[in-house]
């Protein structure tokens, strides 16, 4: 058995990959020693070779000795064993966002990150959502049933919210203000995407795809470009690890 | 030396007399000194020669700044620096010396922006706090600071420096043009008058002449640990030749010289039997940018940490400081300060426009360096090289050259991110 832990910001997710698929996941929120987590998690699958990635990756390493690689070629590899014909991966995690362009093998060409804030992060739309009584579930669709865009042009947290609560105090009304969040996101990510470059095919993974406003958004501003999401988005950079694990497992 | 004993010496005595705050520098030193221990002497496998660089880290804050008040005392100026534009050579054949002042710290920048705006270059704002807070020996030995016009931040924060520590400014041209040479020369011969109205010595041809050689002889000592390190494996680690180009910025030009050549010796034995820092298989990067000021190791260490090797330094705290030498052999006083004026001007600080050279020069570096591929450093609100950055970036592109850019400033808090950002580099180069 294959197992792929990816220790994040907001979550633990697990895959277990066996006979070349996934056979397996789960995903729990990180708590405190999220080390202990992970080998709690990881109990049933025993014996089994383990990959860590994430945040977290380095805790693991250090008191299991599991290998490790970075979230960015956990993504990459998870989205092409289940979307080969992506060109561009969208990750957008808990505490970062990253636009990921793809080789024809699924190896990372070139990559961005979001600078060193919460700007355009699932942290962000959390705040956000908070901040204008939303639950993160109800969030993304109220965003796209509005039919109204106001602007907020600030893409740090901390002003956003403080745009977020004069537009409050205005009267306007909360699912527009819900719109206007998803578009700075949106807008932050199309300039991710246009200095990475992207292809024809960009699939979206990380907890945030399952915003169903924050898809929609980035799919309307890209001509004849195909925006794909995976069933279990959140579990993606896990599944890159387990397929990591087998892949080591043959170089051995 | 090992890490956990390492210690920098402190000499509270002397950080009274200069009027410092000896309690806070006190802790910065502990501070200073664990990092150091932690960041340098946990290294494997490091050359035997880097005990004198070590030393010379434990003495950061007394033995050469005893050297600068002794120099002081027999009338010879000491000017501080924070840019490869000064003209060293001038200031040595008055019999002076130049030390490049304290700027790579994140700890001085609360006492900066007590004054100057938050969303400024973080060199700048730590330079100017080591003065407002008194935790630099270095600015409180100085005659003068010698200031440049190489940016915005930098050219209005004398203004206010100048309150507090005499600073001189010497416009530097941000074209190439014959003009900008006529006006850079002209600019050079009033700061030799500076200096000699300062040290009541006239700067003669045979003085300037033996100043050029020392400086050419510091510059040829460098030039020598960079095609030494170039080699495939490399046989020091790239924090190790970081620490050395940071060094020659405070350390004595002549000994400095000798022992960098001493270090060479080492290096060449080490690469004749084959031995490699960290290992032979390292990936190799080089570094394009901006300078890393003393004692900013932040990228290096997350690179050389993640099992990669820095083999190159395209800043001006590395080539640019040392990769053009002069005419030794000027004649009379005007050929030779044109001469001067020459090598100054092939800096390819990003401060000119256009300044095509650069990217010729970064690629150059890239293929004499044996690299596998660019990470560009940048400051945060540097403007020039956050800009220039695009045209690197293309001619990676054009070239095939695993590029990535970085930008950050001195805090700790962006480290999980560039360590993610450094290693998937690294796996992209892998793969």
């Amino acid at each position: 058995m294959f197992v792929g832990v990816d220790l994040g910001s907001r979550a633990i997710k697990l895959a277990a990959w066996q006979g070349g698929k996934l056979v397996d996941f789960k995903i729990k929120e990180s708590g405190f020693e999220p080390h202990r987590q992970v080998q709690e998690m990881i109990q049933e699958y025993e014996p089994c070779s383990v990959v860590a990635t994430g945040y977290g990756r380095h805790l693991v390493k250090e008191y299991f000795s599991y290998e490790v690689i970075t979230e960015i070629k956990a993504h990459s590899l998870g989205v092409h064993a289940l979307l080969p014909e992506a060109t561009t991966v969208v990750d957008i995690g808990g505490q970062d966002s990253k636009v990921i362009s793809l080789g024809d093998r699924g190896q990372v060409v070139n990559f961005q990150m979001n600078d060193k804030c919460a700007a355009g992060t699932g942290r962000f739309l959390e705040i956000m959502a908070t901040s204008l009584a939303y639950s993160l579930r109800e969030f993304g669709p109220a965003a796209l049933a509005s039919d109204r865009e106001v602007q907020i042009n600030s893409m740090c947290t901390v002003f956003a919210e403080s745009e977020v609560i004069s537009l409050k105090n205005r009267g306007v009304p909360r699912q527009h203000i819900a719109r206007a969040v998803h578009a700075s996101v949106a807008d932050r990510i199309l300039s991710m995407l246009n200095r990475v470059g992207y292809g024809d095919t960009i699939a979206f993974s990380g907890g945030v795809a399952n915003n169903p406003c924050i898809v929609e958004m980035v799919r309307r501003r890209l001509d004849n470009v195909q925006v794909i999401v995976p069933d279990n988005p959140s579990i993606i950079g896990a599944l890159g690890a387990s397929i990591e694990a087998a892949r080591q497992d043959v170089k051995a | 030396m090992d890490a956990e004993s390492f210690e920098i010496k402190a000499y509270p005595e002397m950080w009274k007399d200069l009027g410092m705050d000896v309690e806070r520098f006190d802790k910065m030193r502990l501070m200073l000194g664990e990092i150091y221990g932690k960041t340098y002497l946990t290294q494997k496998n490091r050359p035997d020669r880097m005990v004198y660089f070590d030393g010379m880290i434990a003495e950061l804050h007394g033995g050469r700044v005893k050297e600068l008040l002794a120099a002081k005392a027999e009338g010879r100026p000491v000017i501080g620096t924070f840019c490869v534009y000064i003209p060293e050579e001038v200031v040595i054949a008055a019999g002076g010396i130049c030390v490049g002042l304290c700027g790579g710290s994140q700890g001085s920048i609360p006492d900066a922006e007590k004054i100057l705006p938050r969303n400024i270059c973080p060199m700048v704002k730590s330079a100017f706090g080591f003065k407002v807070g008194r935790v630099c020996p270095y600015i409180q030995v100085v005659d003068f600071v010698y200031g440049e016009t190489t940016c915005d931040a930098k050219k209005k924060t004398w203004e206010i420096l100048d309150t507090m520590v005499p600073t001189y400014v010497m416009e530097i041209p941000q074209m190439k043009k014959e003009s900008d040479r006529k006006m850079w020369l002209h600019e050079v011969k009033e700061f030799k008058a500076k200096i000699e109205e300062l040290s009541g010595k006239e700067v003669t041809v045979d003085e300037l002449t033996k100043a050029v050689k020392v400086m050419n002889d510091k510059r040829r000592a460098l030039q020598r640990l960079n095609t030494l390190r170039h080699a495939k494996p490399t046989p020091i680690s790239g924090k190790d030749v970081l620490l050395i180009e940071q060094i020659a910025f405070y350390d004595e030009p002549v000994r400095f010289a000798a022992e960098v050549n001493e270090l060479c010796d080492e290096l060449e034995t080490r690469i004749a039997a084959g031995e490699a820092v960290p290992s032979k298989d390292a990936v190799r990067i080089m570094v394009a940018g901006v300078p890393m000021a003393l004692p900013n190791w932040k990228l290096h260490h997350l690179v050389e940490s993640a099992g990669a090797v820095i083999v190159n330094e395209e800043s001006c705290i590395g080539t640019r400081y040392y990769k053009d030498l002069m005419a030794e052999d000027g004649q009379d006083m005007e050929t030779i300060l044109t001469d001067l004026t020459t090598r100054y001007m092939n800096i390819d600080c990003s401060c000119f426009t256009p300044n095509d050279e650069r990217i010729d020069q970064v690629l150059k570096e890239f293929r004499e360096s044996q690299a596998d591929g660019i990470i560009h450093y940048s400051l945060q609100f540097c403007h020039t090289y956050n800009i220039e950055e695009i045209r690197i970036r293309e001619a990676c592109a054009r070239e095939g050259i695993p590029y990535m850019f970085i930008e950050s400033d001195y805090s700790p808090e962006d480290i999980g991110q560039i360590q993610t950002r450094v290693e998937a580099f690294l796996e992209q180069i892998r793969d």
